[in-house]
């Protein structure tokens, strides 16, 4: 068995499961979202920002960063291990995928903490 | 007059691959692509490309026709010709020997892989390992598999991976051996699987259905491999 030791879960299965459960719980997140733009006519900070500031949404918008970064990480791996390998970028293919990862994986986190200060910062 | 385009390339002489142009006078027949290859190879006896049966049962003679795979042999004009041209190609994906003939030596090491065959440690009965009806159904639409390639060389994830991925074919053999009755290293057979490339790299656009000539999923195979992955590992 190839060992891949970048892939989200080391595992085909684990990680084929994460990207389809990441993928139904970022949909209910922006259904939910979405519905409640449209049914809230007279949208003001202080409604966008107590809608956000609920319990429920609060470990909503957690599962959903998860999600997003793990969804993220898995498809973002997918790509690069298609085209940026040897075989398909030339002889610095191994480098620049992982310089690729490396780069993902610090934007991910980025936008992983940026979105946490937004929604919980001050 | 059909105008014919032949992937051309010996490496002996030629730097580069070409395509050749060519007029072949059918007389309004719609003859199979192999008997045109025939007409062609009279002429000019450098062309290369295989076959054998001349009838779909030994899969050599895959090639790629206006841009889809499948055997010359079972494939009439009529199906592929368009605006009266035909373009031929090789397999895509696996390295040219020369002009239609490609190595196939990727495609048989993902083969060898799933490791086609019976694994069965008990000892043999007298007379044969028996299988009921309803088993043996379970190997229709898996066993037919020819090993042409057509489908694992049309899929874009075998292109990418064709070291790591096993490809459709090699799939649909994967599950011909998990499913047959009489296996018993479905674990093992399982585990070999689970990693991020031999399944997985299938993200289902069915290209191996469209083109396999003898009408098999594997796609379908696929899918009853990962449901056995997941019902193995939650």
């Amino acid at each position: 068995m190839v060992t891949s030791i970048t892939s989200y879960g080391r595992s085909g299965t684990a990680d084929w499961l994460m990207q389809r459960v990441s993928a139904v719980i970022l949909l209910a997140y922006f259904l939910c979202i979405g519905g409640f733009l449209v049914t809230t006519p007279d949208l003001s900070f202080d409604v966008w920002s107590s809608y956000f500031n609920t319990r429920a949404m609060r470990i909503f918008s957690l599962l959903a960063i998860i999600s997003i970064a793990a969804h993220a990480w898995i498809g973002i791996w997918g790509v690069s291990t298609d085209y940026l390998t040897t075989r398909m970028a030339g002889a610095n293919g191994d480098t620049l995928r992982w310089i690729f990862q490396a780069a993902c994986a610090v934007l991910i986190f980025v936008y992983f903490v940026w979105t946490i200060e937004i929604l919980w910062g001050v | 007059m059909l105008n014919v385009s032949i992937y051309r390339y010996n490496p002996a002489t030629d730097k580069a691959p070409y395509m050749q142009d060519i007029q072949v006078d059918t007389g309004g027949r719609d003859m199979m692509v192999l008997d045109l290859l025939e007409m062609v190879k009279t002429n000019d006896t450098t062309m290369s490309y295989r076959r054998s049966c001349r009838e779909g049962v030994c899969g050599s003679d895959g090639v790629n026709m206006n841009g889809k795979n499948g055997l010359a042999c079972i494939t009439p004009l009529s199906e592929v010709v368009k605006n009266n041209k035909l373009v031929l190609r090789p397999l895509p994906g696996l390295p040219v020997i020369r002009d239609l003939v490609v190595d196939m030596g990727q495609f048989y090491k993902q083969y060898e892989k799933v490791k086609p065959f019976l694994l069965n440690d008990t000892p043999a009965p007298a007379i044969e390992r028996l299988q009921s009806p309803e088993d043996r159904a379970k190997l229709d639409g898996l066993y037919e598999c020819i090993l042409c390639a057509c489908c694992s060389t049309a899929c874009p994830s075998f292109w990418w991976n064709p070291d790591r991925f096993i490809g459709p074919s090699g799939l649909l053999q994967a599950y011909r051996f998990l499913a047959d009755s009489r296996d018993e290293a479905t674990e093992q057979r399982l585990a070999d699987l689970d990693d991020p490339f031999s399944v997985f790299r299938c993200h289902g656009i069915q290209n191996c259905v469209s083109v396999c000539p003898k009408g098999l999923n594997p796609t379908k195979a696929i899918g009853h491999i990962r449901n056995m992955l997941l019902g193995r590992a939650t």
